[in-house]
């Protein structure tokens, strides 16, 4: 169920260049199941900035009520957020949108990610590790400085880096690294820029996968229209990124 | 015991406030947070006689104190809205106002008439006033003989009362209100969206794909309030005012210029139980100002 809450800043940190790690404790917190999904937050109790930020879900601690996010401070709603500290509070609305379906994945899954979409896979991979299916990272970043969460996902199973500049690991794009290991795998994730999505489905047209998507927000809720994309399921209705995904199987999504 | 109730053309309201179209869809995704049943009523989102897919994206930017959209009003069409979307929102105790859109008078007639039959639907609020849609919409708002005509139209086919939601885009507010009054409108919803702008400063490009867009949230409340101040001092109609109403205080500031209920628009994509919050602290904050009813307030500017 989505519920708005007044949740505590436990922890903040920054992780990387810009990439801040935010972990908030609350009831909220124990309605999340899904990895993938995400939360809105107001970031300031003025009108200024007027809209939420949506923020994807890095880790879920159902035992503890909390949750981890990892985002990138880059404007002035990010900004403000990444300036909270433990103590002060955080108005969140939240869970929202559908996440990744884990149950889709029989043996071997690739977790595909790309920069600031590379947070959601973590709660995924723990997921689909604890359901006994074996996870290959591929993830990709624009330099060593913008790397987060490397052994991490090492401690979860197979993980490959590609930088942009060649700085760590493969130099290039995930798409390099993909073009080298086998496709023994029987199901994707992905989540990233959308040029990334796209090139993650043209790789791997027989497969079963599924992509998380990015779209500018308003309500988050399904409500105000803003986020809507073309689908191949209809020619005359859009699909709203919020709240019919923003993860969607592949081939739905007209980007 | 404060009083909260309202009555307006076609319209008996628990209370003065109601979400305002195209800021809470055709009701259900806030029906997953609470029950819409604590409304005065709802403003579904605008309906036209075809499906219309709306704008490209990016739609929305944020501005100061506010947001531009150009959504286009995109809807799944008057067969649908009749058929599954009014039927749906049967269920709640809430009477639904229909917002009504076209591109010539004949869609705006067309849409009006059937719409106007759903049970459920207890006024019509016809939009003259869209920025978004190159067609029809605000080209009907900006010119008081084709506003009066329209409604005049429009109030021959509809079975419930008429109210005519005027665009703010104008140099006259107030001669397009008494034109949709001389044409038969039994009320009047203002304001609609200002037109605005926002450019990315990198590239000197607009942000919004349809380059311009509706200005809304608490920027423009000022504009809100003086028009239906104006206004309510030049008709007789029945004003639901609205633009940029985030809090009970809003509201007040509303009712007294002159505005009967008031709807809330871009607060509900800020915080989404702001209505039922605002209809909850509404009693005492009547209380605390000395009044015991919300009738009380509606235009006590004029009287002071």
């Amino acid at each position: 169920m989505i519920k708005q809450e007044r949740m505590q800043v436990i922890k903040q940190q920054e992780i990387a260049k810009q990439i801040f790690e935010l972990t908030v404790q609350g009831g909220l917190a124990d309605e999340m199941s899904e990895p993938g999904q995400f939360v809105h937050i107001r970031v300031a109790d003025s009108f200024e900035p007027l809209l939420r930020r949506p923020i994807s879900v890095a880790s879920i601690d159902l035992e503890a009520s909390q949750f981890t996010m990892i985002y990138r401070a880059e404007g002035r709603g990010t900004g403000l957020l990444s300036e909270k500290k433990p103590g002060d509070t955080l108005d969140v609305l939240g869970p929202l949108g559908h996440g990744f379906p884990v149950e889709e994945a029989q043996k071997k899954a690739y977790l595909i990610g790309g920069g600031i979409g590379v947070p959601p896979l973590y709660e995924l991979a723990k997921q689909l590790n604890a359901r006994g299916i074996e996870t290959v990272h591929i993830l990709g970043f624009e330099s060593k400085q913008a790397v987060f969460y490397e052994e991490k996902f090492r401690a979860l199973g197979d993980t490959h880096i590609a930088t942009v500049d060649g700085s760590h690991g493969t130099q290039g794009f995930v798409t390099h690294i993909l073009n080298e290991l086998p496709s023994d795998f029987d199901t994707y994730y992905s989540c990233g820029p959308t040029a990334m999505l796209e090139a993650v489905q043209w790789a791997y047209p027989q497969k079963k996968g599924f992509l998380s998507y990015e779209q500018r927000m308003g309500c988050g809720i399904g409500a105000c229209f803003a986020c809507v994309c073309r689908t191949t399921k209809s020619e005359t209705d859009y699909i709203k990124v919020c709240s019919d995904g923003p993860v969607f199987p592949a081939g739905v999504v007209i980007s | 015991m404060t009083d909260l109730t309202v009555k307006l053309p076609g319209l008996k309201l628990k209370n003065p406030i109601m979400p305002a179209s195209g800021c809470f869809g055709f009701g259900k995704e806030y029906a997953q947070l609470y029950d819409l049943s604590q409304l005065g009523a709802i403003m579904i989102k605008a309906t036209t006689v075809e499906t219309r897919l709306g704008n490209p994206t990016p739609r929305v930017a944020e501005t100061a104190s506010g947001m531009l959209n150009a959504i286009g009003l995109q809807n799944p069409g008057l067969e649908k809205v009749a058929g599954q979307e009014l039927p749906w929102l049967e269920k709640y105790d809430v009477p639904i106002i229909a917002n009504v859109a076209g591109t010539t008078t004949e869609d705006y007639v067309e849409v009006a008439k059937a719409i106007s039959q759903a049970p459920n639907v207890h006024a019509l609020e016809i939009n003259i006033s869209c920025p978004n849609v190159k067609l029809g919409g605000i080209t009907f708002g900006t010119d008081p003989d084709v506003a009066r005509e329209l409604t005049r139209a429009v109030k021959e086919v509809s079975s419930v009362p008429v109210y005519i939601k005027l665009s703010p885009n104008v140099t006259d507010i107030v001669s397009i209100a008494k034109a949709v009054e001389e044409g038969g409108a039994d009320g009047i919803t203002m304001i609609n969206t200002l037109l605005g702008m926002r450019m990315a400063t990198k590239t000197g490009r607009p942000v919004i794909a349809n380059i311009t867009g509706g200005l809304s949230g608490p920027a423009i409340k000022p504009v809100a309030l003086r028009m239906v101040y104006e206004v309510s001092q030049h008709t007789k109609l029945p004003i639901i005012g609205m633009g940029g109403v985030t809090n009970v205080d809003d509201v007040i500031d509303f009712l007294s210029a002159g505005a009967s209920a008031v709807a809330v628009g871009t607060a509900n994509f800020v915080n989404p139980f702001v209505c039922p919050e605002i209809i909850g602290q509404l009693p005492e904050r009547l209380h605390e100002l000395g009044f015991d009813s919300v009738e009380e307030l509606v235009g006590r500017s004029h009287r002071l």
